[in-house]
Parts: C-alpha cells; structure tokens; sequence
C-alpha cells in the first residue's frame, strides 16, 4: 500500500515558486480548474526514493494568509480544510533569499497552523555577489523548521529538498509566536465559544470574513461571534504584522548577515533606463511592435502550413471514405474545418505567451504596469489592465483570463468589458479580404493605403476600448475601495524551462477551453448549412438550370449554392435581411456574419461557399472570392460590395461581439450572466449604430 | 505639518509614523508598511503616481492616494 504524500508548494509571487515546482515533477505535471472557478490548479508527482510518489500541488502566489484575490483565497481553503484531499502532509515555504523578512511572514502565519513546514530558501546562487550570510542552524532551530538552500538556476539543493520532504514526519509543528497575546481578553473568550477549534484557524476565518468573505467550505459558524467591528480587526490584524515582523527580525538579526557593499546594483541601473520618463515609453513601444511583428508575421509560416494541413486532411477524409454521407461530410466539414479553425491560432497564442512569460520571469512586466498605470486609470483601468489589452491582440479569452491579478474589481471588470474591442487574430481575414475589395490600391507619401486602413482599424479597436472604459468608469457603482499594489521584483534572466513550460500550459489551456465551444458551433453551423426544409434544398439540382457552356464543376458550385440559400443557415440570412440592409449588407453577407458567431474568421470561409466558390481551400482561392465578391450585384445591378458598405463591413467587425468562446469565458470570470449579456448587447449595438452610419453617410 | 509618503522628493527617505489608516490595504502592511519601518523613494512615474518604494527591503509601487495615507517623519541625510 503506499499512501500518497501530499506536498503543497506555498510562496510569496515572485520567489521562483514554480521554478521549484518545475524542478521537481519535470514535465510530470498537469494544470487543472478549482471546482467553480478557473484559477490554474497546477499538480505534479515527484518520485522520491523507495518507491515513495509526493503529489506536489504548486499554490498560488500570496504575500499572506489574508486573501486579496480570487488566486489568493485558494491558498488559504485548502490550508482551512483539513477534510480537503489535498490538504498537505507537509508545506514547502519558497522564499528568496534576498526578501527573506517579507517571505517569512506567511511562513510564520504557515507555521501557526501547525503544518509540518519546510523552508526553501531559493535564488541561493545569488547569496555571494549580494553579500549575504546566513546561518542555517540557527535559523532553522530559532523557525522550529528544516530549511533547504535551493538554486532552481545552478539545479543545486533540490535532492536535499526531496529527503527533507520524506522525513517530514520529524519536522516540528510547533508555532512560531502567540498570536493570541494582540488582544488576550478577546482570544479567549473565542476560544469559550468553541472550545474545540485551533484559535488561530478560527482567527482568520473571522477576518477572512471581514475582508473578503469569500470561505465556502466552512462548517464553522461564526456569525454568532461577531464582537468587534471590521475596524476594531484591521487594527487587530495591523498589530499581528507588528508582531510577526519583530519576531521575524529579531531571528535575522542573529541568523542574516547583510554586507551591503558586495551588492552589486543591476536593479537601480536597469530602472533607471527602463521606466525613464522617455526612455521608458520608447523601450516599451519597441518590445510592443515586436509582439505585434511576431503574431502577425513570424506567425503567418505555421499558420499557413496549418491550414492547408487540414484543408488536404479534409479533402483525404472525403477521398477515403467515398460515399460515406453525412458521416463523412460531417467529419470532413464539421469536425475537421472546425478542429483546424482553433489548432490555426496556436502559433500567434504561442508567440504571445512566449513573450509575455519572458517579460513577466525577467521582472520587465512589473516595471510596465508602473509605467502606464496614471495613464491607464483616467480611463478606469488600471496599470495591470495592459496585459490583458496587448494578450486582446492576439485572442480575448487569454486576455479575460489576464485579469485575475487585477485586486479592484471595478478596474478588472472594466478590462474585462473592453478586452475584446482589441483586434483580435480572427478578425485579421476578415479585414484582409474586406480592405483588398473595397480599398483602391495606391500610396500616400509611401504608405499604401491598405495598409494605412488596416492599422487605422487596429488603433480603433483600441480607441474603442479606452473610450468605453472611460464611458463605463462613470457609469458603474461599486463599494470597493480602490487597491494598487505591485512588487517590482529583482531583474533576472528567464529560465528556458520556465518559459517553455509557460507557453504549452496556456496554450493547451486556450486550445480547450475555447476549442470545446468553437468546436461545437462549427457542428451546429455546419448542420444548419447542410440541411433545410423543402423541395427547394433537397432537389437542388432539378432547380439549378444547366447551360451547355458550364463546366461540370462550375454546375456543382451553383447547386451547392442554391443548397446553402435553401438551408437552415440561408433562411437566418434572409430572416435578418431587412435588419442589416440599412447597414448595405444582403443576406449572404448576413449569413457570414451569422456564421462568425463561432470565430469570426468563419466569414471568409463562408463566404467562399456562399458565392459558390466550391470545395477548394480558402487560401489558393483568395483571388477568386474576391473577384466574385467584387462582382456581387442587387438585382437592380447596383454593386453589393462599394466602399460604403465595405467600410460598414469592417465597422461592424471591428465592433461587433462576435465570439461565443469570449462570452462564455466572461460569464465564467465574473460568475454572472449579467456582464457577458451586457457585452453582447453593448458591443452588437455599438457596432450596429457605427456601420450605419458610416454606410447612411458614404453611400 | 502632518507628512505623508506623498510629500517625499525622490531619494528621499523617511520613518513611518502611522499606517493605521482604515484605507490602506493590508496587503501593504504586510509587506512593511508599518511604523518604524524606513521608506526610501526611489523614482516616480510621470505625474508622480505610482510612487516607486523601498520599505522593509521590500520594493514596491503603489499609489499617490494610497501614499498619502501613510503618515512619516523625514530623515536628512
């Protein structure tokens, strides 16, 4: 029998936490959701010797056991719940070695829990050229722990962690200090009410409660001891830092040694440079426009070879199975089309989190956030918001999922609302096609006009989004009060490992998360273009009139046409109709817009068939979709495409929520359908009224 | 004159005095800011918010609103 040992890494953010992580499950592990909301549990399994496995859980980053964010408060559940199935047998403490008297803060709360703690003392390689010294021995006699010195960059340190992780049955679980001493008087007539409970345990349920409210699993209940006001335990809770930080210097006054002239000063000379009043913004615009060259042109190579990859695997599912049917026209329409429309976005997603995983390990992020915060909040945003906004520009669901270190709500909710104004990678095709129809080629002092149009809709997604922030900042009430604080950690080099692991965990998270629903549509639309009601859709081709002079190819793309006008999907098209005519739009238009509810990039596609284009892949076939879109006529010969209701087209794209994936990813972030729903109309409304106008206006 | 961190120049430094300001996170507290503790201001964004931070040996920003709330005394160098 082997009883799994349960191992909880715990760390201040910032203190290479998951680099120890990483160094002990390797590639052994796997990211998961807490039940209910979609903070990444990451698990892992380290092998110990003798046959011993430690399942290793890496919590989320917090300064302390007073949770003040959804990450945060995952910490302090488990560590409340001892019924939980991974509450640890053992915690693991990170701290780095150059912030040692903040970490050992949450150790000394860790402690008072009376869990059997080790401390890692991690970045260690660093101790020489920082001049610092410590005495082990007394250190770990005076925190009654084990303390492992750890250098997750040199690899040292981690087998002295794994034995000290298998002897953790001789670590003390004696508590560092009385907590109880900063108000006896009131401990004690707690510990009356419930003679039973650990005092500590019970003292920050109480004050769990006072600041964020948010301890679900509590059998505990404490609304009968409500003796002192929210003021009265802020003040309580104020004294218990006091007295934990003298405790805490006390201890390094004897055990740290400190010789400041050894420090050499990398962090006051980068700073200098990278958040200079000019230099700053010039270094963060450069390292801007490479995320945007990197998405959008280093991408292009993968992202092609994607796509003909499943445009021939779909053509080779109908090949091999002839005359399969539905089946096969389902595997190979639906199911295929519809996989290679999410794994097509992978490399911009990658590129992405390759980037911003560099600058957040190399501590540059935090140095940015300080930057742009004023500039960000007079439009109710906040410096953190900017992630979000730059993660928009290659798709909105990992940007929504950026927000969460944002602790005021309002300013999280707001960038949450606006994050998907940005231009997102999906809408790039659309654009593409819409600006090579309607916008005449040409250059203006060397800058062609196409390009200009497409970077004008680039600088109005984001206009759009501050605008609206602006605009929902004055609107929106909430009782929160507003709350900015971020560590600007130590400058360091990314770990290789660190970054790689980074990008295949978000990207695999992105590829299921939105993959299951676009995956879904693409079933539901395909069903919906392949089927319809009447003789008109199922005898097709006794509609269809032949003339001698059409090749056999050009008859199979009218009927498949004359099908599509005929379906389900066309009769959406022509039901909407006279909603999108005053935007300049016909029904086929209206079908493609429909069809963009999946991803918007489903337009192009779309259309293709539409105009009859046929089964060839949408790549080769650009010149022919445009040609026959230019072509387009209203019975009375008027053009359907003219730049009016091109520049409506792009409006509405540029405006529109379109994305289902995005609206179900918002519901789950702020737990309400109130928000996606608000987003959906706002955003459709917004997006409406614009396209009207510019199509009423230029007409 | 009651001084805040919002009034310290850059390079700067000064003692805290009081934190106890029912606005100020405990996040912040936490991380050191509380009496006795030195606070050096080491730079500032543009408009002087957020406001760059030593305290405790830990560095951090917060905000002008925030600092204003965190009561010191000067120290002349």
């Amino acid at each position: 029998m082997s009883k799994q040992l349960n191992v909880a890494l715990i760390g201040n953010p910032n203190t290479g936490k998951t680099s120890v992580f990483n160094a002990l499950t390797g590639l052994n592990q796997k990211v998961g959701n807490y039940p209910g909301i979609t903070v990444d549990k990451k698990q892992g399994i380290c092998k110990l010797s003798r046959g011993v496995k430690a399942h290793i859980l890496d919590l989320p980053g917090t300064y302390s056991l007073n949770a003040s964010s959804l990450d945060e408060n995952v910490v302090i559940e488990l560590l409340l719940n001892k019924n939980d199935k991974d509450y640890p047998d053992v915690a693991i403490i990170v701290s780095d070695v150059e912030n040692l008297k903040r970490n050992l803060l949450l150790f000394t709360q860790i402690k008072d829990l009376k869990i059997p703690t080790i401390l890692v003392i991690n970045m260690s390689d660093l101790m020489n050229r920082k001049g610092i010294s410590l005495n082990i021995e007394l250190l770990e006699t005076k925190l009654h722990t084990k303390i492992a010195l750890v250098s997750t960059r040199k690899n040292s340190g981690i087998q002295e962690l794994k034995q000290l992780i298998e002897g953790y049955k001789t670590i003390s679980t004696e508590s560092c200090l009385d907590t109880t001493s900063i108000d006896t008087d009131y401990f004690q007539s707690l510990q009356k009410a419930f003679p039973n409970q650990d005092l500590y345990k019970l003292w920050l349920v109480i004050t769990q409660d006072a600041n964020f409210g948010k301890i679900t699993r509590q059998e505990l209940d404490i609304s009968k001891f409500k003796t002192k006001s929210n003021q009265e335990l802020k003040r309580l809770q104020q004294k218990e830092a006091i007295k934990r930080y003298q405790f805490i210097n006390a201890i390094l006054k004897e055990g740290q040694t400190i010789d400041r002239s050894k420090a050499t000063d990398l962090r006051s000379k980068l700073d200098r440079l990278l958040i200079h009043k000019v230099w700053g913004y010039v270094i963060f615009f450069i390292i801007l426009l490479t995320i945007f060259q990197a998405i959008y042109d280093w991408a292009t190579f993968p992202m092609d070879l994607i796509d003909t990859t499943f445009a021939s695997l779909a053509e080779w599912v109908k090949n091999t199975f002839p005359g399969g049917g539905m089946v096969t026209d389902l595997v190979a329409e639906g199911i295929v089309s519809g996989i290679g429309g999410i794994v097509i976005f992978i490399p911009q997603i990658a590129f992405l989190f390759l980037f911003i995983s560099i600058l957040e390990e190399s501590g540059y992020m935090s140095r940015v956030v300080f930057l742009m915060d004023r500039v960000m909040r007079r439009y109710g945003l906040s410096g953190k918001s900017l992630v979000p906004l730059i993660s928009g520009t290659a798709c909105a669901i990992p940007a929504v999922m950026a927000t969460r270190n944002i602790e005021n709500w309002k300013e999280r909710l707001i960038t949450i609302l606006v994050v998907p104004f940005t231009t997102c990678s999906a809408r790039l095709p659309v654009y593409l096609i819409i600006i090579a129809l309607v916008i005449p080629e040409g250059s203006i002092i060397g800058l062609n006009y196409q390009a200009l149009v497409l970077m004008a809709l680039y600088l109005l997604g984001f206009g759009m989004a501050i605008l609206s922030a602006y605009i929902l900042d004055r609107i929106l009430k909430t009782k929160h009060k507003t709350f900015f604080v971020v560590e600007m950690p130590n400058y360091k080099l990314p770990l290789l490992k660190n970054v790689v692991i980074t990008v295949i965990e978000k990207t695999k998270t992105f590829v299921f998360e939105a993959g299951k629903i676009i995956l879904a549509i693409s079933i539901i639309l395909w069903v919906l273009a392949s089927y319809g009601p009447g003789d008109k859709f199922n005898n097709a081709e006794s509609y269809v009139e032949t003339s001698a002079t059409q090749t056999i190819y050009e008859r199979d793309d009218q009927i498949a046409a004359f099908k599509l006008e005929h379906s389900y999907i066309g009769i959406v098209g022509k039901t909407i109709e006279p909603l999108i005519k005053p935007l300049g739009y016909d029904w086929k238009v209206g079908i493609g817009l429909v069809a963009s509810f999946a991803a918007r990039e489903v337009f192009v596609g779309t259309l293709a068939t539409i105009y009859s284009v046929g089964s060839a892949s949408e790549g080769e076939n650009i010149d022919t979709i445009k040609t026959k879109m230019a072509n387009e006529t209203y019975a009375d010969g008027t053009k359907v495409f003219t730049l009016a209701s091109g520049i409506s087209l792009l409006l509405f794209y540029a405006f529109a929520m379109q994305c289902m994936s995005t609206l179900a990813i918002v519901k789950r972030e702020t737990k309400s359908w109130k928000w996606p729903i608000l987003q959906l109309i706002g955003m459709t409304a917004i997006a409406y009224i614009c396209a009207l106008i510019a199509f009423q206006f230029l007409k | 004159m009651r001084l805040t961190i919002a009034d310290l120049k850059k390079g700067e430094k000064g003692v805290i005095t009081d934190s106890s300001s029912e606005d100020i996170p405990l996040k912040l507290l936490e991380m050191g800011c509380l009496p006795g503790n030195e606070v050096h201001l080491l730079q500032l964004a543009p408009f002087a918010d957020p406001m760059y931070l030593n305290v405790n040996d830990s560095f951090l920003a917060i905000r002008k609103e925030t600092a204003s709330l965190i009561v010191i005394e000067k120290i002349d160098e």
